[in-house]
């Protein structure tokens, strides 16, 4: 008596669900559909001259080629640093897995270009932490992580998280019994782990692997800010180089190389689906208590390595940032007599266009986290209420804008919206164009965690109100809202970290007044200003830890699956 | 207060039936379950009369207002329909206290503060419930919680109260007392009440009729004293009551009085059907005797003891096994003689 959940109750929701349906489909589905309209037609008709045209240049082709290869090699890395970190975690019974786990966490909530501004700030003749310990390599020589091996070591720190967090959901839904059973069976450590474990984990690795590709390969900050030195452009660093240096006249042929981007990471994206739905097979049994299988006298040796690790990859580079912010000037050793809060002072309190990005990006944050709230609860409850065709559909799609690189996304956003139907206005330039990408793209990461919430929310919950009178309106208001609230909230705080850094999108869409703090980052490093974009990079950090620890904080009373790191 | 009239109603789901011609009339007032194993549609129909589904076929009506017409499509949705409903989960809003929990249906009505706070009051009071107002659902027990989830559905004076398994989740030595909570609230607000369950225990303790459901239809809608004595087929004849179902070999009318030959034995039965027409005799431990004389030979299968008596099941030579209630004990493999006395004889199509 199970599947007669469905058709109950009045025509109020079904009007409602059509209503908010049509608008997050205009929102999320309508500009990707823009952009493969505009590839394979020209002037109005269909064609594929011009696609054929860039395609055929040797830059799309080099690109091209420098993207997979940053990205694969990337995701490489990724899968190495991941990949033993979820197995040892998840596995054994190391001490302080939850500290391990959100500092490992902490990579993919910091914005890439902070990422690549931190590490070129460790290495390289200019150093500021390398010349105060004196180290230093002479100057004049190469920064080493202006090359692809740069690019492939960062995209591979920057998305280890990602591989870490489908790995260990996936060792986590191996049932302990099956471990158990093979150790009965005279199977031994690594035994189990290479014909028990291992193979029972492959699905999740493989989806892990997939989609960390396809975020790698939508990667702007980190090729543009250690690439662009270099000379070596990827897809995403080529549509934005042609786009900055030529404008809006460039736009069709920019277009198709964003499908090009798009059309590799839809590859990825159904390789990844392919992958999960294989997951869900065949495992039965307990799996309330994980599993910690004893390293023995290994554990310390362990513990020192992976904490190591980490210090290496996420606190070096942040000392690396705070000394560059700490000197008078971009070179400078530091020394208690050169110590100086300057760099602090000027871009925090006089920049004029510092105090704007703030405003702007918190603005665009705090009203996408909102909007997105207000769009999302009802539609997650409809759509978990009545089951229409039309529901489900996008319900598979919904993650398009979120998954496809930014640039995709941005490009789609301008041929959307830079010349409005049946009018002459644009919304190109102005900060509506952000915050409607804002929106599209982080639309995902908002419902995603209201939607899981809802999944384990009793029915008779709503029907109880039902049954004693309360109207849609009523119900959404005394009864979804209040016992949604904790996953919406944390929704939009993972909203608001997103939007609050986001680089790529905005990199594309700003203009002057509309900057967002990752364009500044990004600007205030490429004119030479290292030192202010530490000490904002710096801030940034902070708030994004400030922001994870509270969410952290709060997590007990967060319903299974609402955290994106506690899945 | 309200009766509730059903005709001709129908729900398939996705092209399977789960209820077939359901045409009956639930009295004002009265008292009514539904018996039924899982998947018989009694939960169906339950959600039909509140609302939560549509008919695919029929109509239904409480008091005098139309609920659901399949023809015309027309479906009063749940939050119009002024009926109570008694969720087997409780289905208690866990952010509200449970007087907010008693009062929220009052509030939906706009009633003033005054009125809200007299009638949960009120509520609170008859389910026993005044030192638990401020307390949230968490802090209660499920015997508590289903008082709130009572005292909430009758607050507002609905016309009929609907119960889904309200008991199902509570431990036996509860589920007797919360019995006695029902029919007392029954009987105090001679509320129209329809109670769903699969425990026939609980049906007859509490019903003033039962409706026994099996594949989508009401087999048999009657008093729980006429469906034990007198059940029309053999489903209610099995499910209802230990009994055992077995044909009828020949039959004859002597005057008002049906003679028939089971299992080989002449016996007298009754039935409300032609003698022509009768197929099959129910055979409950009250119809069977065990003496030395009895004219059907039958051998002791299983002993179970019920406390002051054993129940036998034993096997006749041509293979029937019945179930005979005695004081005294036997043993396995015991041969015992065993009269049969007037049972309910039925037609089987």
């Amino acid at each position: 008596m199970n599947a007669i959940q469905q058709s109950g109750g009045s025509r109020s929701e079904a009007r409602l669900l059509s209503a908010i349906l049509v608008i997050a489909i205009c929102l999320t589905l309508a500009p990707v559909l823009r952009l493969f309209v505009e590839g394979v037609t020209d002037q109005g008709s269909p064609s594929l001259t011009l696609m054929r045209e860039v395609l055929a240049q040797p830059s799309t082709l080099n690109a091209l080629k420098h993207s997979l290869v940053t990205a694969g090699f990337g995701t490489l890395v990724s899968l190495v640093l991941g990949a033993a970190f979820a197995f040892l975690v998840a596995l054994t019974d190391l001490r302080a897995k939850a500290a391990l786990v959100f500092c490992l966490m902490i990579p993919m909530m910091i914005p890439p270009q902070i990422t690549a501004l931190s590490w070129t700030q460790i290495m390289g003749p200019s150093s500021v932490l390398l010349k105060t310990l004196g180290i230093a390599p002479p100057l004049g020589a190469p920064q080493p992580l202006y090359s692809p091996q740069g690019i492939i070591f960062l995209l591979g720190i920057q998305h280890m998280s990602i591989i870490f967090l489908t790995l260990r959901a996936g060792l986590r839904s191996i049932p302990q019994d099956v471990v158990e059973a093979a150790r009965i069976s005279g199977a031994k450590g690594l035994r189990t782990w290479w014909q028990v474990v291992m193979p029972l984990t492959l699905p999740s690795l493989a989806a892990g692997t997939a989609i960390t590709f396809v975020t790698a390969l939508g990667n702007f900050g980190i090729p543009a800010m250690l690439g662009i030195p270099a000379g070596y452009a990827t897809l995403p660093t080529l549509v934005y180089q042609k786009l900055a240096g030529m404008g809006t006249t460039v736009l069709a042929e920019v277009s198709v190389l964003a499908m090009l981007i798009g059309a590799v990471a839809v590859a990825g994206i159904l390789l990844q689906r392919l992958c999960q739905s294989r997951q869900k097979l065949h495992l039965v049994g307990s799996t309330s208590r994980p599993l910690a299988l004893p390293l023995g006298a290994a554990r310390l040796p362990v513990e020192i390595f992976l904490w190591t690790v980490v210090f290496a990859i996420l606190v070096l580079p942040m000392f690396g940032l705070l000394a560059t912010s700490l000197v008078p000037a971009y070179g400078v050793s530091l020394r208690l007599d050169t110590v100086t809060l300057a760099s602090w002072y000027e871009v925090l309190f006089r920049q004029p266009v510092t105090s704007r990005a703030f405003a702007n990006s918190f603005g665009l944050a705090v009203g996408a986290s909102v909007v997105l709230v207000i769009l999302c609860l009802p539609l997650a409850w409809l759509m978990e209420r009545r089951k229409t065709r039309l529901a489900r559909l996008f319900d598979s799609l919904l993650d398009l804008p979120y998954a496809l690189p930014g640039v995709v996304l941005s490009i789609a956003m301008i041929l959307l919206l830079i010349k409005l139907p049946f009018t002459e206005a644009t919304l190109y330039g102005t900060i509506w164009i952000i915050f409607l990408a804002y929106l599209a793209r982080f639309f995902a990461v908002m419902f995603r965690p209201v939607q899981a919430s809802l999944k384990q929310f009793d029915p008779a919950m709503d029907e109880a109100a039902q049954s004693v009178g309360a109207s849609l309106y009523r119900r959404l208001r005394d009864v979804i809202f209040p016992l949604s609230a904790p996953a919406a909230a944390a929704g939009a705080i993972l909203v608001f970290l997103t939007a609050f850094n986001e680089l790529t999108v905005s990199a594309l869409l700003w203009s002057s007044g509309t900057e967002t703090l990752g364009v500044v980052i990004f600007n205030l490093d490429d004119s030479g200003e290292t030192g202010m974009a530490s000490a904002l990079a710096m801030t940034i950090v902070f708030v994004v830890v400030a922001l994870m620890a509270l969410i952290q904080l709060f997590s007990r009373r967060f319903p299974k699956g609402v955290v994106p790191w506690q899945t | 207060m309200a009766d509730i009239d059903l005709s001709c109603v129908g729900k398939t789901f996705a092209g399977t039936p789960a209820l077939q011609d359901i045409t009956t009339r639930f009295e004002d007032g009265e008292f009514i379950a539904l018996l039924g194993p899982s998947g018989c549609g009694k939960t169906t129909l339950l959600r039909l009369l509140a609302g939560f589904e549509a008919p695919s076929s029929g109509q239904i009506r409480i008091g005098t207002r139309e609920m659901a017409n399949a023809e015309t499509g027309a479906n009063l949705p749940p939050e119009e329909r002024n009926i109570g409903f008694v969720f087997q989960s409780y289905a208690l809003w866990p952010h509200m206290s449970v007087r907010r929990n008693v009062s929220y249906p009052l509030e939906i009505r706009r009633f003033s503060k005054a009125e809200v706070t007299r009638h949960t009051d009120a509520a609170l009071a008859s389910t026993g419930l005044e030192a638990y107002a401020d307390r949230m659902p968490s802090d209660l027990s499920g015997g508590q919680r289903q008082r709130v989830a009572l005292a909430r559905c009758l607050v507002s004076d609905p016309c009929a109260v609907l119960l889904d398994e309200p008991l199902a989740n509570l431990d036996v030595a509860l589920r007797a007392t919360m019995q006695g909570v029902f029919t007392d609230f029954h009987k105090r607000t001679g509320a129209t009440m329809v109670y769903v369950t699969h425990d026939q225990a609980e049906a007859m303790a509490m019903a003033d009729r039962i409706a026994v459901m099996d594949q989508g239809r009401i087999q048999q809608f009657d008093t729980p004293q006429t469906l034990y004595e007198r059940p029309k087929n053999r489903f209610v004849a099995e499910f209802v009551g230990r009994g055992t179902v077995v044909p009828v070999q020949e039959i004859k009318q002597d005057g008002s009085a049906q003679r028939a030959r089971i299992l080989g034995a002449e016996v007298d039965v009754q039935s409300a059907q032609q003698a022509a027409r009768v197929s099959h005799v129910c055979l409950r431990p009250e119809n069977l005797t065990i003496s030395e004389s009895g004219d059907l030979r039958s051998k002791v299968a299983r002993v179970t003891y019920m406390g002051g008596k054993y129940l036998l099941e034993t096997v006749t030579d041509c293979g029937a096994s019945l179930f005979a209630e005695t004081r005294a004990r036997f043993e396995v493999g015991a041969q015992l003689g065993v009269t049969i006395t007037t049972p309910w004889a039925f037609s089987e199509e």
